[in-house]
């Protein structure tokens, strides 16, 4: 039937054959909204003039961008939040829960083959698990609510497919980082993309998130994958609805493939102020570091806090470095106090936040002041993201942001690669 | 009308924190307020060269980032009468038309800072007062055009109780 996953998903909730380009309006499985955009998602919906939001089993509002509150202004909103919960009888997940991307799929909200709206441009890291879920505006999402639909343009999907074996020290999110290096921050703008490969079948499913997660950042719609045996472990340990496997056909029609050999890849880190501006770490080796932050919906997971925990046990961070560490959930956070993560942590002179999203997007736990220089395990490394213009940040890996807080300058985890799985 | 092409110092990839920081959505919630502090990062005081009906000019990829609507809607309450850039990233395109502000495709090489344009959207151009030159814009999408007449999504959606009509 030539149709890829976006195509198939789409068509399977707009009860027509949906065809990249087409307009259609399709149902949608299941939506939500953080504390940065439910003010207006509340808002707009008011504007609407509906009373009862479509299903309330399938919305939710998650507060983990400024969580808890900083400042009176956000205290409002989350006030506004709370109250609009009760009103309409949704679930909120309140400050200490978790960022959305993670608690969203860990709470068994969302299954392969569902198709997912989220007023949050990463809403994009479900495609790991098969589903075709995207990030909108809070209007957008209003509209959602109200009707339990959205319009879509059925997009046009690029195929990557990643072989090789990952040398040691080498993580997905080198994977990633290496390849919006290589297309760019718009090569996949208004597309979207289906990852395949070896390099993809071998990775765990978490490992998974942080690549579907930054499909956005080179500018599409959704990064899919297949669902295999992983997937479906996975799915069955946190959700109780039925997942509904979706495949491309095999001769489904593609804007492009791209294939990348990734046996040699070194460790790789997206320079200030773009994330495509990426270089292999022995280029920017030895730069100075104020702050390291360990963290976020790409990669804070328990895995990521693993490999963390690895290479600074016994170890202490470099007296120039403020390390800051936040667990992407409160039960990742449990885990990690289990797995004694936490204590290593503490004892490496690490701060270790409350779950959410810490300072990702500089609204609180960790603003950079003039002239610092943070490495962090996120997203983005826009001019002024983690709240002042005059700083810069440095993306990377878990391993490469322990390597680099132990030496206060940024450094190969390689060099700590006994200490590696 | 004639209005007036502002460029910043950036073409490429302007961001949503570059449109208005992160500092502030969660701060501000006065549309006007928060159009003071649109470009602050890149450029001090950027809101007051601009009359209304002006232009903001731009390369690729404008809008990538984040999904705050607060992008347009500043951008909209700071009396700008279009973006020229050419070409968005998926959700800021979505939320310009949705909050009924209006963005245009074309090739943008030819538009200086300052330039002095006049936009046609029956003819799908862009006349370059400047320069004596007509630059040819891509159609808008029907769908969006019909959000923009009605001055957003949600006006659109009160008319007609759903998209039905547009499909
Ligand atoms: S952790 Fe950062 S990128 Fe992820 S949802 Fe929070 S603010 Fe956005």
């Amino acid at each position: 039937m030539r149709q890829t996953i976006a195509e198939k998903i789409l068509s399977e909730h707009c009860e027509k054959r949906a065809r990249a380009g087409d307009i259609v309006i399709a149902k949608v499985d299941f939506c939500f909204g953080q504390d940065g955009t439910s003010g207006i998602i509340i808002d707009s919906f008011r504007k609407l003039g509906v009373e009862t939001i479509f299903d309330k089993e399938r919305f939710c509002m998650v507060i983990d961008h400024s969580s808890p509150s900083p400042n009176i202004g956000v205290s409002a909103i989350h006030d506004k939040i709370r109250g609009f919960a009760r009103e309409q009888g949704v679930k909120v997940f309140d400050i200490g829960s978790g960022v959305c991307h993670q608690v969203i799929p860990e709470t068994g909200f969302v299954t392969c083959g569902d198709l997912v709206l989220g007023a949050d441009s990463h809403t994009c890291t479900y495609g790991a698990i098969n589903v075709l879920s995207t990030g909108v505006g809070s209007t957008d999402l209003a509209i959602t609510l109200a009707s339990g639909e959205n319009w879509f343009k059925v997009p046009e999907t690029i195929r990557i497919i990643v072989n090789g074996d990952l040398p040691k020290g080498v993580f997905s999110k080198d994977v990633i980082l290496n390849i919006i290096g290589d297309v760019g921050s718009d090569g996949a703008t208004y597309q979207a993309v289906e990852f395949y490969g070896e390099v993809i079948d071998d990775l765990s499913v978490d490992a998974r998130f942080t690549i579907s997660n930054m499909a956005v950042e080179m500018g599409a719609k959704c990064g899919l994958m297949r669902a295999d045996r992983k997937t479906m472990d996975w799915i069955k340990k946190h959700s109780i609805r039925e997942p509904r496997p979706v495949e491309a056909d095999e001769d489904a029609r593609y804007l492009m493939t791209l294939e990348y050999d990734l046996s040699d890849l070194a460790p790789q880190v997206a320079m200030p102020h773009t994330v495509d501006n990426v270089c292999g770490v022995e280029e920017v080796e030895g730069t100075p570091v104020d702050e390291v932050y360990i963290g976020t919906c790409t990669n804070g997971r328990l895995e990521d806090l693993e490999t963390a925990a690895r290479i600074l046990k016994g170890r202490r961070a470099a007296k120039r470095v403020k390390l800051i560490i936040t667990p992407a959930s409160r039960n990742i956070y449990l885990e990690a106090l289990k797995k004694g993560y936490v204590e290593t942590f503490m004892s490496a002179g690490a701060i270790v936040n409350n779950p959410g999203c810490g300072p990702c997007v500089g609204t609180h736990q960790g603003v950079l002041a003039d002239g610092e220089k943070a490495f962090s395990t996120a997203n983005r490394n826009f001019k002024g993201r983690m709240g002042n213009p005059n700083a810069e940040i440095y993306l990377g890996s878990p391993a490469t942001a322990a390597a680099t807080a132990l030496e206060g300058r940024i450094a190969d985890p390689r060099e700590h690669k006994r200490r590696l799985k | 009308m004639v209005n007036f092409a502002h460029r910043l110092k950036i073409s490429n990839d302007i961001n949503t924190d570059y449109i208005i920081s992160g500092r502030y959505k969660f701060k501000i919630q006065n549309e006007k307020e928060l159009a003071k502090h649109i470009f602050e990062d890149l450029e001090e005081n950027f809101y007051k060269k601009i009359k209304p009906g002006d232009f903001l000019v731009a390369g690729k990829n404008f809008g990538c980032g984040s999904s705050r609507e607060q992008a347009p809607v500043a951008l909209k309450a700071s009396g700008l009468q279009a973006i020229i850039a050419t070409s968005y990233a998926r959700i800021f395109y979505r939320n310009s038309f949705n909050v009924g502000f209006c963005l245009v495709e074309c090739e943008t090489n030819y538009i200086d800072d300052m330039d002095e344009l006049e936009l046609d959207l029956e003819k799908n151009i862009i006349r370059n007062v400047s320069k004596g030159v007509n630059l040819e814009i891509k159609p808008i999408p029907g769908i969006m055009k019909k959000f923009l007449e009605k001055g957003g999504v949600v006006e659109y959606f009160k008319a007609h109780g759903g998209f039905e009509e547009i499909i």
